[in-house]
């Protein structure tokens, strides 16, 4: 059928099954936009920033496992919206973002809101287009959508023209993709398994090293079964949070920089790595040289420039961490998983040793709590989304995870103003569950403006704002290694976050005290509107254990001891 | 700079050949402060694919690591990095015609090369030869005054 660019954007979006875009409209977009007022396809959110757009739409994409779809304008909205792309390309999440462009006649002449919106994507997205000619329109969206899913899935941006939206040409979305060049291997090599596993049923200490590929591959289930089955112990990376249920016995916890003692100390002992779908950030690994140092390593990654990059793979496995943990479950009856009863008291005993905790005080709520106290109220019901600081990595320690895509945060870029937009995007993606974000007063101020977003569209986002009057994980290392000269990171001026919420038509709460939180929580998820729930927290609380950067795992800055009194 | 693991590398790149792909693949480099020596672009005969030729020099471990990142983008078909080569450079060279014409002749041709063209005031050689004999001949002309010099940057292929 013959219709124009901008309508082809729309027949791909329905034929894609796309059911929620995330956007905002401006000059060169608006023929598409002119297209989605007149269709009833697909629901579009409004976001009052492009850089909201772009989390809401990681959020839904890291909730729903589905692609994430935004759309921008030219100029200044593609530019806000940059963020937002290297986000979601640090963390592999697959969105296919479409912004305008000025008409190709004006492209290169300075024109209004023009910039070269390709030359900036192209090393923050998984690849990138400019259309020249509608003709080319549907081979390109079905291939965006195809690169953005498969393979390690990442942000894909196609960049249109004005005058290319409003041009007539033939569409038909029935075509075969012929990708010669993009060939994602998807099955592991099965000799390379078979010595895995045989090194495996050979070692004394191995473990598993979690990472969020897992989740990405919607591995969880079978890495569990693979865990249960071998009982070897496991350590789950920031970005891996939820694959293995908050109970489960081989558990250890989060490693890194953050990680627990038992996570770390396992990692600095083991003698074999079990690496799946983990990349060996420097946040996870601290100093190289000291990484698992008497280990060898089993990789298996699906892309191919993770293996090696960091450590060293003794055995590198490319493929899709499913299909490799499906393989490898076939191979397990040659492993004794009584073997490891030593190894596994070993990590038990680091365990009872320097404990992941916190200590009360009396006075002040500590921030610990907080996350503990949600994680009993609400649980399993609850998907958590968190903005970047010393609240994150508290919700990444304490948070009771008991599934995958449970936990949605930004990891790889760390991008301040994440929580509140994502979180509004998994709220569209898992309407049955109560959307929390947990933030910060430094982070929340980012994009508050997405208040307006959640409340229009009726998605009661409830924010948790962990109140320290501080950019706290900033004044954290000044404190630590800078002296105590906590310079600009005093946050004593801030707005009545009250008033804020309400401002916009949401609810606000100011709590001091447990039953005071108790009471806000419950008020807020009985309502079910957007709320912000200013949690007022010990100033100077820091994120312990923690290994200082570029130090060794086993060298940790531990939770000083309670002095009884 | 850090000079004491530099490498000279040579790396070869199989790309379709379309709007782009050479900022895709200079990226790379450049996104890690990384100099291209020389780099050569040209189509496949009866194909839509172009090889390139990019000559670098940098850590090994990051040559790998820039090698692998090359193979990740979509347009890529095949990286292929080269250990047994045949490696050959042109340069074309402006003399002034005030020179002594029969040594220029006679250098160029212990590198593979001849006069290409003569004019009213300059004569032009060409030679074509590996890239450190190229290098010997630039030297070895400088005493006959070249008034412009200009090298192709390495083709290469493996044995």
């Amino acid at each position: 059928m013959q219709i124009s660019g901008a309508q082809m954007v729309i027949e791909a979006f329905i034929a894609e099954g796309v059911d929620t875009v995330f956007g905002y409209p401006g000059g060169a977009i608006m023929n598409v936009y002119d297209e989605i007022y007149k269709q009833d396809g697909f629901k579009h959110i409004l976001n009052r920033h492009e850089q909201a757009s772009i989390h809401a739409a990681e959020g839904y994409a890291k909730a729903s496992g589905k692609v994430g779809v935004a759309m921008i304008t030219s100029g200044p909205g593609f530019t806000n919206a940059v963020t937002g792309l290297a986000d979601a390309y640090m963390d592999s999440i697959p969105l296919v973002v479409i912004s305008g462009q000025v008409p190709m006649s004006l492209i290169g002449t300075d024109g209004f809101q023009e910039i070269d919106a390709v030359g900036i994507s192209r090393p923050c997205t998984k690849h990138n287009y400019l259309v020249t000619d509608a003709a080319d329109l549907p081979r390109i969206l079905k291939e965006a959508f195809y690169i953005a899913n498969s393979g390690r899935p990442g942000p894909v941006h196609v960049d249109i023209p004005k005058d290319v939206t409003a041009q007539i040409a033939e569409f038909n979305y029935d075509i075969e993709l012929d990708l010669e060049t993009y060939k994602p291997h998807t099955r592991g090599n099965p000799r390379q398994i078979k010595k895995a596993m045989e090194a495996i049923a050979n070692a004394k200490r191995p473990l598993f090293y979690l990472g969020g590929g897992i989740v990405n591959s919607n591995a969880a289930y079978e890495v569990r079964d693979l865990v249960h089955a071998t009982q070897i112990p496991a350590v789950e990376t920031f970005m891996a949070r939820g694959v293995l249920a908050h109970d489960d016995a081989l558990l250890i916890s989060m490693l890194g920089m953050h990680g627990s003692y038992a996570a770390n100390m396992a990692m600095s002992e083991t003698d074999l790595v079990i690496a799946l779908g983990a990349r060996f950030d420097d946040r996870v690994t601290g100093k190289l040289s000291e990484f698992a140092k008497n280990a060898d390593v089993i990789h298996v990654d699906i892309d191919p420039a993770s293996i090696s990059k960091l450590v060293n793979a003794d055995y590198p496995i490319v493929g899709d961490v499913k299909n490799v943990v499906i393989q490898m479950l076939e191979l397990t009856s040659q492993i004794d998983p009584d073997k490891y009863e030593s190894w596994r008291d070993t990590i038990n005993n680091f365990d009872e040793l320097h404990p992941l905790t916190f200590h009360e005080d009396e006075e002040r709520l500590k921030p610990q709590w907080v996350v503990k106290r949600v994680g009993e109220l609400l649980g399993d019901s609850a998907n958590i989304s968190t903005d970047v600081g010393q609240h994150q990595m508290w919700a990444a320690q304490f948070y009771p995870f008991s599934r995958p895509r449970q936990w949605i945060s930004s990891g790889g870029l760390g991008t301040m103003g994440f929580g509140f937009p994502a979180a509004i995007g998994v709220k569209a993606a898992c309407p049955d569950k109560t959307s929390i974000n947990f933030t910060g007063d430094g982070s929340i101020l980012m994009n508050c403006q997405e208040l307006m977003t959640a409340v229009e569209q009726k998605l009661p986002v409830i924010n948790i704002i962990l109140n320290n009057n501080f950019l706290g994980m900033v004044r954290q290392w000044q404190t630590l290694f800078y002296d105590k000269r906590h310079s600009e990171t005093d946050l004593s001026a801030q707005p009545d976050f009250v008033k804020l919420s309400e401002a916009f038509g949401g609810i606000g709460y100011r709590v001091h005290t447990k039953e005071e939180f108790d009471a806000a929580l419950k008020d807020a998820v009985e309502k079910n509107v957007v709320a912000f729930i200013e949690v007022i927290v010990a100033r100077f609380e820091n994120v312990m254990p923690m290994v200082p950067s570029g130090g060794s795992l086993f060298n940790m800055m531990l939770l000083e001891k309670k002095e009884t009194k | 700079m850090i000079a004491e693991n530099s490498e000279r590398r040579v790396v070869s790149v199989i790309v379709v050949n379309e709007a782009s792909v050479l900022s895709r693949i200079t990226n790379l480099f450049s996104g890690r402060g990384y100099n291209i020596t020389s780099l050569t672009v040209a189509p496949i005969p009866d194909s839509k694919y172009s090889r390139l030729t990019i000559v670098t020099s940098g850590s090994v471990r990051v040559i790998e690591q820039i090698t692998k990142q090359l193979h990740k983008l979509i347009p890529v078909l095949k990286v292929y990095e080269h250990a047994d080569l045949v490696e050959k450079e042109m340069a074309l060279v402006k003399f002034p015609i005030t020179e002594n014409v029969s040594d220029i002749n006679a250098i160029c041709e212990a590198y593979n090369g001849k006069i290409v063209n003569v004019g009213n005031d300059v004569i032009i050689t060409m030679v074509a030869d590996e890239p450190k004999r190229v290098d010997h001949y630039l030297e070895a002309i400088k005493r006959y005054n070249p008034k412009e010099i200009v090298r192709s940057g390495a083709v290469a292929l493996e044995r």
